[in-house]
């Protein structure tokens, strides 16, 4: 994803009001954006509070700062200067994390950004963008650019599977029909249960939608016919319970007195056996393994 | 609309500016039952020295010690940007004057502050946006010394000397007392001075009391970044919170308030010698 997010961007150096500042990241891969930027391209050191404190100041006279770093360092580290400086003014500061989840897989857990987007979203305006594909990074860098928000943008490994068809970019998408279970994904393990769940016949495979922006905002009308088929949501995502999608849209069906009658949640667990691995050993080890969702949920 | 008449004032003639000042502050947290003066006396001048000699149409400035909000205000209402019943709603229920700076409803406060450490960072936004967009004008930043504690300052610090923010200048209010001890005893920094030359600042050591010399000194023409270390006395102009840590937080009641009034009134009378 780091790629295309680093082409859109570059599409975008037309537009005086962008500037990009790194925290010292993106060797082999953001060349050719510092070249197309010159001195709009800012290597901000490894000084993550700062960088963000100058973003709030470069965006209070107009400009439209862009601040990228590894996920943690973008949102936990500086997170007063998120808080404060950023949301408390509304600023249009435009987070970037690279390695979203367990992204940075045996890099270790200070790599890792299990917790991002629920913490972000006790902000003040934040809109936070997960984008699945590749594709939904190159529709998302424009809109980003015209947002008059602050938001966080969270990268991750694209997996989209051979001769999948991915709708037009939308917060909300229907990926395959399916008469079994309602299940709703955030981010690119949506590839993965596409694949499983386009093997299987459609009386017995999910109904699966991918959501890509947060908050979710008014949920589809097809959605909510889709829960109240199945009376069972499934909702997966590579983040803590605690913030995350699973509680949002529980919350909000409850609210609107649409809860189903069976929930599951599949979720970032942490470091289970308290060993170490690739992104795939630890979405395994917190049951994040599409197939085994997918056996899961529609065996039960 | 200036409502103060303490307009146009003569930088070398201030006596009158920095007593009515003094008074409307001391006023202002007498009536709403605020303590923090200490810190905002010791500010007080330079805030004054700011908005009345040195800030023009193109500047920018942003308190980075927030507690010192009480000195602003009434900077801001000494030039007119607030009025006495603004200031008369200071800290009370539904105000738009907040016990540290807010960030809506003042059109002079560029950002909200109040937790140390951000004031530099947000200073140096402002002053590489401006260079970025070729726009004239300079931005000028108050932190306070125990604010040096905050790692974040030091980032800020070489971000602003390695990019060469020659249109940004800070100061320092070093009035030396923190929240729970001075700065020498809690974590010291001196040589401050020293140590932001040694980053690759101009740096000007002033009596941050003296109007005429901080005007001076801001003015100053400047190669490399402008840090202006202001030596001020914590609670400057009353001689029973001068100096002394409790007045970081402590209310006045009615009998301090008096004797505070008196004190500053005679000081100005005794004194020709405008600082």
């Amino acid at each position: 994803m780091r790629d295309v997010f680093c082409r859109s961007l570059v599409s975008q150096a037309v537009d005086p009001r962008l500037v990009f500042l790194t925290g010292d990241l993106g060797f082999k891969a953001l060349e050719p954006l510092r070249d197309a930027l010159r001195e709009r391209f800012i290597n901000a050191g490894v000084a993550e509070q700062n960088m963000v404190s100058v973003a709030a100041g470069l965006a209070k006279l107009g400009l439209r700062p862009w601040v990228y770093s590894i996920a943690p360092f973008v949102y936990a580290r500086p997170f007063e200067q998120i808080r404060n400086d950023v949301c408390l003014h509304k600023l249009p500061v435009v987070l970037v994390g690279n390695g979203g989840g367990y992204g940075y897989g045996v890099m270790g857990n200070t790599h890792h950004a299990l917790e991002d987007y629920g913490c972000l979203l006790t902000l003040p305006d934040l809109r936070v963008f997960v984008p699945a594909f590749d594709e939904d990074v190159s529709a998302m860098v424009p809109l980003l650019m015209q947002l008059d928000k602050p938001a966080y943008l969270r990268l991750g490994l694209a997996d989209r599977p051979a001769g999948c068809t991915i709708p037009a970019y939308s917060c909300w998408r229907k990926l395959i029909a399916g008469d079994g279970p309602t299940l709703v994904v955030l981010g690119p393990l949506a590839g993965g249960l596409f694949r499983v769940a386009s093997a299987m016949s459609q009386a017995h495979r999910p109904d699966l939608w991918l959501l890509s922006e947060l908050p979710t905002q008014a949920l589809p009308e097809a959605l909510l016919d889709s829960i109240r088929r199945s009376q069972h949501l499934v909702v997966v995502e590579e983040h803590t319970a605690a913030g995350g999608l699973g509680q949002i849209l529980s919350y909000q069906l409850a609210a609107m007195g649409l809860a189903p009658r069976r929930f599951s949640h599949y979720y970032a667990r942490g470091y289970v056996s308290g060993l170490y691995g690739s992104q795939r050993f630890h979405r395994a080890e917190s049951g994040l393994e599409p197939a085994a969702i997918v056996a899961s949920i529609c065996k039960i | 609309m200036r409502n103060s008449g303490l307009a146009n004032m003569d930088v070398a003639s201030t006596g009158d500016l920095r007593r009515i000042a003094k008074l409307r502050l001391l006023q202002m947290h007498y009536e709403s039952g605020v303590g923090h003066l200490g810190g905002n006396l010791s500010a007080l001048d330079i805030l004054l020295c700011l908005y009345h000699f040195v800030l023009r149409k193109d500047d920018l400035f942003v308190l980075s010690k927030g507690h010192g909000a009480g000195a602003l205000y009434v900077a801001l209402w000494s030039i007119g940007a607030l009025t006495d019943d603004d200031l008369r709603q200071f800290h009370k229920e539904g105000t738009r004057l907040s016990g540290h700076p807010p960030a809506f409803g003042i059109p002079e406060i560029v950002f909200a502050t109040g937790s140390l450490g951000h004031g530099l960072g947000l200073a140096c936004g402002l002053a590489l946006g401006k260079k970025l967009k070729g726009e004239a004008g300079r931005v000028f930043c108050l932190t306070s010394d125990g604010e040096w504690n905050e790692g974040s300052c030091w980032e800020s610090l070489i971000f602003l000397t390695h990019r060469g923010l020659d249109n940004l200048t800070m100061i320092v209010d070093c009035n030396g007392l923190q929240g729970f001890g001075t700065t020498r005893e809690v974590a010291n920094l001196e040589p401050l001075s020293e140590k932001f030359r040694a980053f690759g600042m101009d740096v000007l050591e002033v009596d941050g009391h003296a109007i005429q010399d901080i005007h001076t000194a801001v003015n100053q023409g400047h190669s490399r970044p402008l840090a202006v270390v202001a030596r001020t006395i914590k609670g400057c102009g009353v001689s029973f919170m001068e100096n002394q840590m409790e007045w970081h937080y402590l209310p006045l009641n009615a009998q301090q308030y008096e004797l505070a009034c008196n004190e500053v009134k005679q000081a100005c009378e005794m004194s020709s010698a405008d600082h």
